[in-house]
């Protein structure tokens, strides 16, 4: 199958997740907030969160055990790399109140200003910090 | 237990969407963001297609008083647009586009056993705990997911 074609399903099921987290538990299916809040939240707030969280992780284990094809390649980031990458992510994400899933499908999908606002800029970063990158690495 | 089974179900095919999309895959998040370089669209069928889904199941699911295992929709409410918003969301470019991982697809492939992921996910639970400790307002709630 082509990887458009995989790509739009997967996005399907990502948002049937979506849709399944508002229909049963009316939150929004955001990683950043949710991950945020297994460590954050009170007690009862908790459990919810992190079997969430180990889900994607499951879930994401369960495609390559059916066809290799689906195990990603390794990251081309050294180590030193994705720790400096990890803590923008981790802190652009809790200071901005959510990350691709959360503004960019669930708040999207709601017509947030804050949400279609957000998307656009971390895209532009995204897309600037590649630019400079590949420029400077030549890769 | 209605409500803990269904965050894990819905992580688990959160999980799958990520890794049968190829967001998994960092090179492909990459190629994506080079605009300007060798563009792959890929990415644009992910989003396309979570979108799609989101914003006619939101649609339908939103018209219910409430939904099954909770007692009202939890929805963010605020609409203004301020500087954490728009620092925290570039910083989070940033560093999506030096390593290609945005939180869901690096969880996603946590067990696949790369080095670089996971050096990733526990510096960005680091800085998703620092964001929190700037933000959280004394003695009030914490962080709202998004």
């Amino acid at each position: 199958m082509h990887h458009f074609v995989l790509a739009a399903i997967g996005g399907g099921l990502v948002g049937v997740a979506a849709v399944m987290m508002m229909a049963l538990n009316g939150r929004i299916a955001g990683v950043s907030g949710i991950l945020s809040g297994v460590f954050t939240q009170g007690a009862g707030e908790r459990l919810w969160r992190l079997l969430f969280v180990l889900g994607i992780v499951l879930g994401g284990a369960l495609p390559p055990l059916l066809n290799a094809d689906f195990k990603a390649p390794v990251p081309g980031a050294s180590v030193l790399l994705a720790v400096i990458g990890g803590l923008l992510v981790g802190f652009g994400t809790g200071l901005g109140s959510g990350c691709t899933s959360g503004h960019g499908i669930c708040g999207i999908a709601r017509l947030s200003k804050r949400s279609i606002i957000a998307t656009l800029t971390f895209m532009a970063a995204g897309i600037v910090t590649v630019t400079l990158l590949r420029l400077t690495t030549g890769g | 237990m209605g409500k803990l089974l269904a965050a894990l179900a819905s992580g688990i095919v959160f999980g799958i969407g990520m890794a049968v999309s190829g967001m998994t895959s960092t090179k492909r998040v990459q190629d994506f963001l080079d605009l300007f370089g060798a563009w792959d669209p890929t990415l644009a069928f992910v989003m396309g297609g979570g979108l799609l889904v989101t914003t006619l199941g939101y649609r339908f699911v939103l018209r219910n008083p409430a939904p099954l295992f909770a007692g009202s929709f939890s929805l963010p409410t605020r609409t203004d647009i301020d500087k954490p918003l728009l620092i925290g969301a570039t910083l989070f470019g940033i560093g999506w586009g030096l390593v290609g991982y945005c939180p869901g697809p690096a969880l996603a492939g946590l067990t696949y056993g790369y080095a670089p992921t996971l050096a990733f996910i526990p510096a960005m639970i680091a800085g998703l705990l620092l964001a929190h400790r700037i933000t959280a307002k004394p003695g009030g709630a914490a962080l709202k997911p998004a």
